[in-house]
Parts: C-alpha cells; sequence; structure tokens
C-alpha cells in the first residue's frame, strides 16, 4: 500500500517534471521546422532552454508605476499553469491527482492564468499592456464557449468529463471512428490556437505593434520574470499539445493499471506524439498569414459552429433524436 | 430568539427616525448583533433540520399571520444575514459627523428586517406585505439623495418596475389560493393548483420575482437604482435583496406549486441564459464602477435561474441527481454571489468614498493608495469571474455539470437547449472576467488618471474589516464548498428530493462531486495546494538560480513611454474590441472617425452610438403607448354628468348581456 502511494506519488511528480522539461524543447521544434521551411538555419532545437537561462541570469527591470501584482503574477502565471499541464493525462491516464481536475476545472485554471496576465499587462499602466490584456480577454470570450461545446460532446461520447476517463474510453474504442470527434478535433485545434497566440490569431515572433497580442501584455516584463512567463506560455503549448494527443490519439498511453514498461512505452509514444505536433504546428505556421484582430471571430466562430454540429451528430449517433 | 433579534432591528428602526446627529451610529451596531443572532437562529435550524412555526393573531381576519422557519429560509436567512452583518460593520466605519443622515440609517435596519420576514412568512399575506415592506424601504434608501435628478429618476422606475412585480405576486398567490382562498402556504401546497393555473402562477411568479432580481427584460430599473443608493445598501441590494427574490421563485415553483411539467423548465433557462450574457454585455461597456457591478447582478440573477430551470427540467423527469446538482448549483449561488457582490459594492464604495469618484475612467493606480481595499476587491473581481480555486467557481462547476448532464432529458427542446445553455454560460463566464479585468485594471491598477485618483487614502478600519471578512469566505467557500454542498444537504431534500453523493464517496473529504466520483470530481483543496506548493518551489528555486537584482526603472512601452497618465488604456478603450464584436450584433453599435483634411485644423471626431434596443422595446415604446393613450382619453375627464351616467348605464348594459352570453 505504501510502495503503491510512493510508486504513485513518482509517477505524478515524473509528469510534473517532464511536461516542464521538454516544453521549451517542443517550442524549439516549432521554431525549427519553421525555419528550415523558409529556407533559414534557424536557432538550435535547444535555444529556448539557452534564452530561459539567460533571461534568469539577468535582472529584473520593473516599472516605476508597477505594483505588488506586477512582481507577483508571473509566479502564479507559472505555477497555474504547471499545475494544469501535469493534470492533462500525458503518458499515462490513471495518474494519482489526474481525478482533482475534470476538464471544465482545468479551462477555468487556465482562465484564471489568462486572468492575471491580462490585469500584470494593466499593472504598469502603459497603452501597450492595456492593447494586449484588452485584445487577450476579446479572444478569450470567443474561445471559450467553443471550447465547451467540445467538451459537452465528448462527455456525451465518454460519459464523464474527467480526461483520464474520456482517454481511457478512447483507448478502449480506437477504431470507431466519429464525425462528431473529428469535428470536435477541428474546433478543438483552432481553440488551441487561439489560446496558446499562434498564427494566425498571434504571432510570437513578432514585436509588430499594432498586431501584438500576449507580447503586448508582456512587454513591461524582464529578467527572471519574462524567463516565468516564456515557460509558461511554454508549458501551455504542451498542455494543447497532450490535450489534443491524449483526446484524439490516445495510442500507446499507459492505462490505469499498467506497471512501469506500460509507462515507459507510454512515455516514449507521447515523447514522440508531442515532438510530432509540434512539428506540424511549425508546418501550419509557415502555410499561413495572420488575420486582422478584427477577423478573428470568423476564425473562431469556425470553432464554435464545428463544435456546436459536432454536438447535433453526437445527439444522432446516440440515437436521441430519432 | 429571532422574533426578538427581529425585534431589536425594528426598533433600532423606530428609535433612530427620533434621533439625530451622533446617536444615529448606534443603528449599526445593534444592525450587526441582530443580524448575528438571526444568523445564528437559521442556521441551526439548517443544522438540526427542525423548523420552527408560529402564528400570530394580526394580519388578515380570520387568517392570522403564519410564520415559518424551514430549511429553505434558513438557507436564505443565512444568506440575508451574512450581507446586513457585513454591511452593518460597514456602516460602523461611517464618520459621524458627516456620513450618517436620518434618510438612510432609520432605513436600514428595516430593510434588512423586511427582508428576513420575507423568507420565513408562510402565508400569502405575510409574504406580499413583507415583500412591499422591502421594496419601499429600499425605495426610499434609493431616493435618499433625492437632491441627485438621475436617484430621482431610478427611484420613479424602481417604484413603477417594483409595483409591476408585487401586482403579479398578488396573481401567483391568487392563483395558488384558488377559489376556496386558502392563503397559508400550508394550505396550498395540501390543494395544488390545476395545470392550466400552475402555468400562469409560473408566469406570473416569474414576472414578479424575475423584475425584482433584474431578469431581463425586466432589468432596466436595476443599474439606475442599485448605484444609486450608499454604497453598503447597494450591497444589501445587489448582494442580498435579489437573493430574496430567487427565494420567492424558489418557494413558489419547487414548494408551492406541486409537481413540476417539464416545460416549465423552459422560460427561467431562456431568459436566465439571454440575462446572463445581454447582463455581462451591458457591464462590459458601462464606464460607471456601481453600475458594472449592478449589470454583473443582473448576469449572475440570470445563472441563476438558468440553475433553477434545470433542476425543474431534471426533477420533472423523475431524475433527482440531476435535479439535485443543479439545485445545489443554484443554491450555492445565491451564497456566493451573496458574498462577492456584497464585498465589490463595499470596495466600489471605499473608492467613492477615498476619491469621491465612481467613473472608471477618472480612477487607477488605487492599489498603491488603497493596498487593503486593493487586495480584497481583487479576491472578489476574481471570485466573481468564475476563476479557481475561489468560490465562483464552485458555483459554476456545479451548473456546467448540470448543463452536460442535460442531453440525457428525454425531451428534444431540452437537448437542443442544453449546448446553447452551456455556451451562452461559458461566454457569460468569459465576458465576466473580462469584464472584471477591465474594472480592475483600470481603477486599480495603472497610473491615476485624476488628483482625486492620486490623492486617495485608505479606508477606515470597520470597512476594510467588513470587506476582508467577505473576502475571506469567499477564499474559505471556494475551498471547502464540498462542505458547505453538504450542508445544503437538508435543503436539497426539501426541494428536489435528492442530494449531492456525500463527501466520503470522492477521492478525498474535500473533493466536490457531481452525480458520480467516476464521472466528475473537482477537488479545490488539493489544486489549491499544487499551486501553491508549485509557486513557492519556484520562489525559492529562480530566487537561488537567478540574478536577485531588481532595478526600477521608468516603463519600457516599447521604447516610446509617454509620462502622461491619459495615453493608458482606459475603460472604454479595453471594452472596444468587445463592442465591435458583440456590440456590433446586441446593440447595433457604431463608430464613427471623422477625420478632418489634411491641412484643416478642426479636431478630429470619434463617436460611438450605442442602442439599447431592450429599452427601447419594453420600456420606451410602452411608455409612449401608455402616454398616447392617456392623451386621447383625458377628455372623459371633462364630460357633463348626464353624459357620465349615459356611459355608466351603457357599460352596465354591456356587462350585463355579455355575463347573460357567458351563463
Amino acid at each position: 500500500m505504501t510502495r503503491d502511494l510512493l510508486v504513485q506519488l513518482l509517477a505524478q511528480g515524473a509528469q510534473m517534471s517532464f511536461v516542464l522539461l521538454i516544453a521549451p524543447l517542443a517550442v524549439g521544434v516549432v521554431r525549427r521546422v519553421k525555419a528550415r521551411l523558409m529556407r533559414r538555419q534557424g536557432p538550435p532545437l535547444l535555444q529556448a532552454y539557452l534564452d530561459l537561462a539567460k533571461l534568469l541570469r539577468k535582472e529584473s527591470v520593473v516599472a516605476e508605476s508597477a505594483s505588488w501584482l506586477f512582481r507577483s503574477a508571473p509566479y502564479l502565471i507559472f505555477a497555474l499553469t504547471w499545475v494544469a499541464a501535469a493534470l492533462v493525462p500525458s503518458f499515462a491516464s490513471g495518474l494519482m491527482f489526474n481525478w482533482a481536475a475534470d476538464v471544465v476545472a482545468l479551462v477555468a485554471l487556465l482562465g484564471a492564468a489568462r486572468a492575471l496576465l491580462a490585469l500584470a499587462g494593466m499593472d504598469v499602466g502603459t497603452s501597450f499592456g492595456g492593447i494586449g490584456s484588452s485584445r487577450e480577454m476579446m479572444i478569450a470570450t470567443l474561445a471559450e464557449p467553443a471550447m465547451m461545446l467540445i467538451v459537452l460532446t465528448l462527455a456525451i461520447a465518454a460519459g464523464t468529463t474527467r480526461l483520464a476517463g474520456v482517454a481511457d474510453f478512447f483507448i478502449a474504442e480506437p477504431f470507431a471512428v466519429r464525425v462528431s470527434l473529428a469535428l470536435s478535433l477541428i474546433a478543438l485545434i483552432i481553440v488551441a490556437l487561439a489560446e496558446n497566440a499562434r498564427i494566425p490569431v498571434d504571432n510570437p515572433a513578432t514585436h509588430l505593434e499594432l498586431t501584438m497580442v500576449h507580447e503586448a501584455m508582456v512587454l513591461e516584463y524582464s529578467g527572471r520574470h519574462l524567463a516565468l512567463i516564456e515557460a509558461a506560455s511554454h508549458l501551455k503549448l504542451v498542455l494543447y499539445l497532450s490535450l489534443l494527443i491524449c483526446l484524439f490519439a490516445p495510442f500507446g498511453m499507459a492505462p490505469a493499471t499498467a506497471g512501469l514498461y506500460g509507462w515507459a512505452i507510454g512515455l516514449v509514444a507521447w515523447i514522440a506524439k508531442l515532438l510530432g505536433s509540434a512539428a506540424l504546428l511549425g508546418v501550419w505556421e509557415v502555410s499561413i498569414a495572420k488575420m486582422r484582430v478584427f477577423r478573428l471571430p470568423d476564425f473562431v466562430g469556425i470553432a464554435f459552429v464545428f463544435g456546436f454540429l459536432a454536438i447535433l451528430l453526437a445527439f444522432l449517433t446516440r440515437g436521441v433524436l430519432a | 430568539m429571532s422574533g426578538v433579534a427581529l425585534g431589536a432591528l425594528a426598533v433600532a428602526a423606530f428609535l433612530a427616525a427620533l434621533t439625530r446627529g451622533p446617536a444615529l451610529a448606534l443603528v449599526y451596531p445593534v444592525s450587526a448583533l441582530a443580524a448575528i443572532t438571526l444568523g445564528v437562529v437559521d442556521l441551526r435550524v439548517l443544522l438540526t433540520g427542525a423548523d420552527v412555526a408560529a402564528r400570530l393573531p394580526i394580519g388578515l381576519p380570520g387568517i392570522g399571520l403564519h410564520l415559518r422557519l424551514d430549511s429553505l429560509s434558513a438557507f436564505f436567512g443565512i444568506v440575508i444575514n451574512g450581507g446586513v452583518l457585513a454591511a452593518s460593520v460597514y456602516g460602523m466605519g461611517f464618520d459621524r459627523a458627516k456620513e450618517l443622515t436620518p434618510r438612510v440609517e432609520p432605513l436600514f435596519p428595516l430593510f434588512a428586517a423586511a427582508m428576513n420576514l420575507v423568507v420565513i412568512a408562510d402565508d400569502a399575506y405575510a409574504f406580499l406585505f413583507s415583500w412591499e415592506l422591502m421594496s419601499l424601504a429600499s425605495w426610499a434608501l434609493v431616493v435618499a439623495r433625492h437632491t441627485d435628478p438621475e436617484s430621482r429618476r431610478a427611484a420613479h422606475l424602481y417604484l413603477v418596475m417594483a409595483a409591476i412585480g408585487t401586482a403579479a405576486l398578488l396573481f401567483a398567490f391568487g392563483g395558488l389560493a384558488g377559489p376556496a382562498g386558502g392563503y397559508a402556504f400550508d394550505t396550498v401546497r395540501a390543494h395544488p393548483p390545476q395545470p392550466m393555473v400552475a402555468a400562469l402562477v409560473l408566469v406570473a411568479a416569474l414576472i414578479g420575482c424575475g423584475s425584482k432580481g433584474g431578469l431581463i427584460p425586466l432589468h432596466a430599473w436595476l443599474p439606475l437604482a442599485h448605484p444609486a443608493a450608499p454604497s453598503h445598501v447597494s450591497a444589501l441590494m445587489s448582494g442580498v435583496m435579489t437573493k430574496v427574490a430567487i427565494y420567492g421563485f424558489v418557494r413558489i415553483a419547487f414548494d408551492l406549486l406541486g409537481p413540476p411539467v417539464w416545460w416549465w423548465a423552459l422560460p427561467p433557462i431562456i431568459l436566465g441564459a439571454m440575462t446572463a450574457v445581454l447582463g455581462l454585455l451591458y457591464a462590459v461597456l458601462d464606464r460607471d464602477l456601481k453600475r458594472v457591478l449592478a449589470y454583473s447582478t443582473i448576469e449572475n440573477v440570470g445563472v441563476i435561474f438558468v440553475a433553477l430551470g434545470l433542476a425543474l427540467a431534471f426533477s420533472a423527469n423523475g431524475q433527482p441527481e440531476g435535479a439535485a446538482v443543479a439545485m445545489a448549483a443554484a443554491l450555492l449561488h445565491v451564497l456566493n454571489h451573496s458574498w462577492f457582490k456584497s464585498l465589490l459594492f463595499l470596495g466600489a464604495g471605499a473608492v467613492l468614498h477615498a476619491t469621491g469618484r465612481r467613473d472608471l475612467d477618472g480612477l487607477g493606480g488605487l492599489i498603491h493608495r488603497m493596498p487593503r481595499t486593493a487586495a480584497f476587491f481583487l479576491v472578489g473581481a476574481l471570485a466573481i469571474s468564475a476563476l479557481p480555486p475561489l468560490n465562483g467557481f464552485v458555483s459554476e462547476w456545479l451548473l456546467f455539470q448540470a448543463v452536460i448532464a442535460a442531453p440525457a432529458l428525454p425531451q428534444a427542446a431540452l437537448h437542443f437547449a442544453s449546448p446553447a445553455i452551456g455556451a451562452m454560460l461559458a461566454l457569460a463566464a468569459a465576458l465576466a472576467a473580462a469584464c472584471f479585468v477591465r474594472v480592475y485594471g483600470t481603477a486599480f491598477l495603472g497610473r491615476p488618471r485624476s488628483a482625486e485618483a492620486a490623492g486617495a487614502h485608505e479606508v477606515p478600519l470597520a470597512q476594510q474589516l467588513a470587506m476582508g471578512g467577505l473576502a475571506l469566505l469567499c477564499i474559505l467557500g471556494g475551498l471547502m464548498g464540498s462542505v458547505l454542498a453538504v450542508a445544503l444537504a437538508p435543503v436539497l431534500d426539501q426541494l428536489v428530493g435528492g442530494g449531492l453523493p456525500g463527501t466520503d464517496s470522492g477521492p478525498t473529504l474535500f473533493s466536490l462531486v457531481a452525480f458520480d466520483p467516476a464521472r466528475s470530481v473537482y477537488d479545490a483543496p488539493i489544486i489549491a495546494l499544487f499551486v501553491a506548493i508549485a509557486s513557492l518551489t519556484t520562489l525559492v528555486v529562480v530566487h537561488r538560480l537567478s540574478e536577485r537584482r531588481t532595478r526600477r526603472g521608468p516603463a519600457w512601452d516599447c521604447g516610446f513611454p509617454d509620462p502622461s497618465p491619459a495615453t493608458q488604456y482606459t475603460a472604454s478603450s479595453f471594452a472596444q474590441p468587445l463592442r465591435r464584436v458583440y456590440g456590433a450584433v446586441a446593440f447595433t453599435a457604431r463608430e464613427t472617425v471623422e477625420m478632418p483634411a489634411p491641412g484643416d485644423t478642426r479636431p478630429a471626431r470619434f463617436s460611438v452610438v450605442v442602442v439599447d434596443h431592450l429599452w427601447r422595446a419594453f420600456y420606451a415604446a410602452p411608455g409612449r403607448a401608455v402616454l398616447g393613450l392617456s392623451e386621447r382619453l383625458n377628455v372623459l375627464q371633462f364630460l357633463t354628468i348626464r353624459r357620465y351616467l349615459v356611459l355608466m348605464f351603457a357599460a352596465l348594459i354591456i356587462l350585463l348581456s355579455i355575463a347573460a352570453v357567458m351563463t
């Protein structure tokens, strides 16, 4: 009993460290793939680690008008995102604390991190901080209803809102291809792009004033605070990729009862899928241009419509409308 | 004991009406003591489940005045007295020389007593009497600053809407009492009305209670009247009085009306969801701190009505577990909203006291000068945005679980409604976060936008205590949501005949479980613990690894820092993207930029037109119609006696012939 508990605790700890350690690598893969596709040399794969190390060594410059909220927000944002990332099943579905938050709570945890970041963006009292915060919150109002519809579809299919339960359901019935799930997949990808400030919603590689969203919010941060914010956004990317993998490509994931061997397979599969999807994200980002801010409602609206269609189809497949 | 406490409130009101000057300050300690006493009595009834009933020989002849304190009344009593206690403690901090007026202090305990009376009334007469007392006391508080034309307008509209609401409730109780006229609630329960009558009663109750709670389209008075009152009264009106309205609906729909029919669920769900989204769209575009809070109250009332509608739907289909989840969501949201909305209104009062302003675009940077108020307000703002691990999220989570279970209901209308409701609630939650980031970001963060904001000061200790207590409740309520849900068990059992799975069914003692632990669990303490451990570890590790030096410097702002605070984002600019995305649809908002030609020295102009369609359709148009009609009928005032006699005779003939045809 005690040994089991210890193993479980270790596995949960392992997941927390894995997501943290692999996050900059995933970002490195995206950047590298983008650079190669544009026929540039691109930064080394491990550049994101080096950037974080560099930022940690630099002193922090805090604006004179900043309050305690500005200085404490990076720690909370990082912790909230990290905990949320650790709650998504990655290499095994039945980890110790997966049950503590279902997907509704997970979305809300990320919402808390976002609200803190938006507040921190307004704390210094500059026009750029405000522009970023206001657009970020606007995008969130578009993405959250779509996300809710996706959750509803999954809950109708799997009968639970626990991510581990949904993953177990898809591991048990991997070949039941459903149109409604395909639609939810597209919807979730769009939501993930919007939430992670990727192209076409936002461009993480730019400081072009009029198009900035995420970068505008964190413009005043420097040194260790910026390192934490950057690490949190890397974690968020890994979280959404893991979420997509866990829900729509869970093969290889160790089920709740697996032993160490199953976990090892699950880990290898997860890392491969994670880096593979990061590469796909890179391909996507070079093949599309960034949209104007006020075109976004149309883009995220697609997610909403697909989410809605997915639910109607889920009703049909369950025969409740017949 | 509760009689003594109510008596104390009445005596306090009476004495305060007679006295002048600093003695008025005694009102608040007395009210606080009475609220504590009443709260303790309510808590004991809720926990032991022992009803207390009384019959007084006053009231209608032959009926008397029935009072009863059952689990439902006790729960709402706790909500009321918690709010009254916080408002009273806040009131103790008022400046004895300047801020006490005989227009507010005598009415405050009267208002508190009336709200307590509503929930313990056990016959229609007692209910309507105390309901009217509550309306009039709060109306008088709204009109306390009668020199302000805005206040007078608000009070006028409030009076009209309150009258309409009470009239609707009068109909509702008439329908419940039936032809026999059994006005005591026990008699009504024993003889539930016929289906058609029940439907009419439900509609009347929705109008009566919805107008008090701010259900769209009966909401227009609320954002005018709630902010017009003194801030601690605004806290009571928004945080507590709207809950009394919810109580009225729950009492009628779940207790007096007999077994529910599934389609009863549709009006509250549809109106509630519309109210939730529209309330926040109004809120996010408004620039007045207290009015934003009032609009957000409308939203929360809408959310509660959605939950109540779902509870009706589950209950009508014989699914007590689903009904219990939805009802627990509604009741917990009632409790949670009473805490954070009171907190936010008290915070707005503190800002008003410190700066004399409530326009968001004139505030800014208050976190530096009012650090405690800012911290408490932040807790309230995050809680009302339904962010974990605070209390707003607990009820929101339960409500989402109920929505997610709704496709299992057999009726097609409810199937199709459930995804739409889920999406609208998610939109409301995201808009709430945007709204309160905007409020907090412009009022408390950034740089001061006016001299008043720059010279603000912290409020007296008693007021900090009131806000701090509520902030603590918001945090504890978030962590201990499962405990609160367990305490609700007798109320759930009384209303829907089911309950949530107990605390022993989840993985830990504090897990909140909806339906079944294999289905959905939310464990706030574990998550909070994880976040705390993670952030402390990060703090320690980062401070070990990193360069610890921190330098203060001018803001970077992309290389172009502007010393003028006018270049900051304001509340209006923050709302601009939302106005373009949602306002264009909901309010046909249009922006026009007049840019003079080069060389022209006229200033450029930017103007926004926002049309409140609801006001036009439901208030302005009927108002014009009534006015036009009364002008037409005005001639009737100037007839000769002969003609009046002819008119009366004609009316008599017509009535007699109708009666002859009908029989």
